[in-house]
């Protein structure tokens, strides 16, 4: 296949699968996992260090080394526009001035769904405040679209509620956001399995960003494998263009030449 | 001579420190200096440049921060 990559800032990545490093048993599966999907782009939360409390303990970033990977830290767990700004002030400042982060603001604990309103208030300071901003949002084509005006690098809609595992639930919704875009949209939060992946790429999706799913699976670092290919799969079906659909059957053998 | 303290709160729990440390200091008293880390005292980021010349106030509320896993 030719050159396929994903720009996100201005920056090229083979890899359109972006994982998330939370809810794996220890370290290293947190490595192979993520070593096996392939992500170039990896997700890290932040939050409060253990004060007094074993200051050997492994550090993410041994692992995770952002000489390898392009770190993403987000906003997981912010309610209000203000948390989330000073979320990625502090990680700019963890990560010496990187200013990629993932935006999300939450709206309520059951459903996790984004707060939009709040939402977009800190997109624009963070945008702002010359922040690369990746935002975690409904899958509402408006909202998508005035975040991309707002100046966020990406996109990302969820397909179903962080963490579900429903898989993609309103296809419809990310084609319109998909047609209305010029950043890239990748689908955050939702997915279940590999077809589910497969489908958002199939979609035209540019990427796919995703945790639970692969650290909830009873074999990780295999799921996370199995999402690489069907993120490359579902990719590949897509620039391949599919056939169109039809009610009845067409032979895939000639009818010439046949003998009976 | 006993030295005078004061309270702070790091990461929302009171603290008894001696009167004058620097943030650099006071990492190195909590013994995490060797950890990749970001401090924010009453909700402004100290860049790490000023760890060195920041003189802690008595009721500094003091957040120290770091990457863990998240999705």
């Amino acid at each position: 296949m030719q050159d396929d990559s994903l720009i996100i800032a201005g920056k090229s990545y083979q890899s359109r699968l972006l994982v998330g490093t939370g809810k794996y048993v220890d370290m290293d599966e947190t490595r192979d996992a993520i070593e096996n999907s392939g992500a170039e782009i990896v997700t890290v939360a932040i939050r409060r260090t253990n004060i007094g409390q074993n200051p050997n303990e492994p550090n993410l970033l041994d692992v995770i080394s952002p000489d390898k990977y392009t770190l993403l830290p987000n906003t997981a767990g912010c309610y209000t526009t203000e948390d989330a700004v000073r979320t990625c002030r502090l990680a700019r400042e963890l990560l010496d001035g990187h200013n990629l982060v993932k935006l999300e603001v939450l709206g309520d604990q059951k459903t996790l769904y984004p707060n939009v309103t709040e939402t977009l208030r800190a997109a624009e300071i963070l945008v702002k405040d010359n922040f690369d901003v990746m935002v975690y949002t409904s899958d509402d084509p408006l909202i998508a679209k005035q975040l991309e005006e707002i100046g966020c690098v990406c996109v990302m809609p969820l397909a179903a509620p962080i963490g579900s595992g429903l898989g993609i639930r309103n296809p419809y919704n990310i084609m319109m956001i998909l047609e209305n875009a010029t950043v890239p949209i990748l689908v955050d939060a939702g997915v279940g399995t590999a077809s589910d992946a497969a489908i958002a790429m199939e979609l035209g999706c540019d990427g796919i960003l995703m945790n639970t799913a692969i650290a909830a699976a009873k074999h990780p670092r295999l799921m996370a494998t199995a999402m690489k290919n069907a993120t490359l799969a579902g990719r590949q079906a897509y620039l391949a263009g599919r056939m169109s659909k039809k009610l009845y059957a067409t032979a895939s053998s000639p009818i010439e030449g046949h003998f009976i | 001579m006993i030295a005078r303290t004061m309270e702070i709160f790091i990461n929302g729990a009171s603290h008894q420190i001696a009167v004058g440390y620097t943030v650099e200091q006071l990492l190195q008293y909590l013994d995490i200096t060797t950890q990749r880390l970001a401090v924010e005292i009453n909700k402004e980021i100290v860049p790490r440049s000023q760890y060195p010349s920041h003189l802690l106030q008595e009721h500094d509320h003091i957040e120290i921060v770091q990457a863990i896993g998240g999705g």
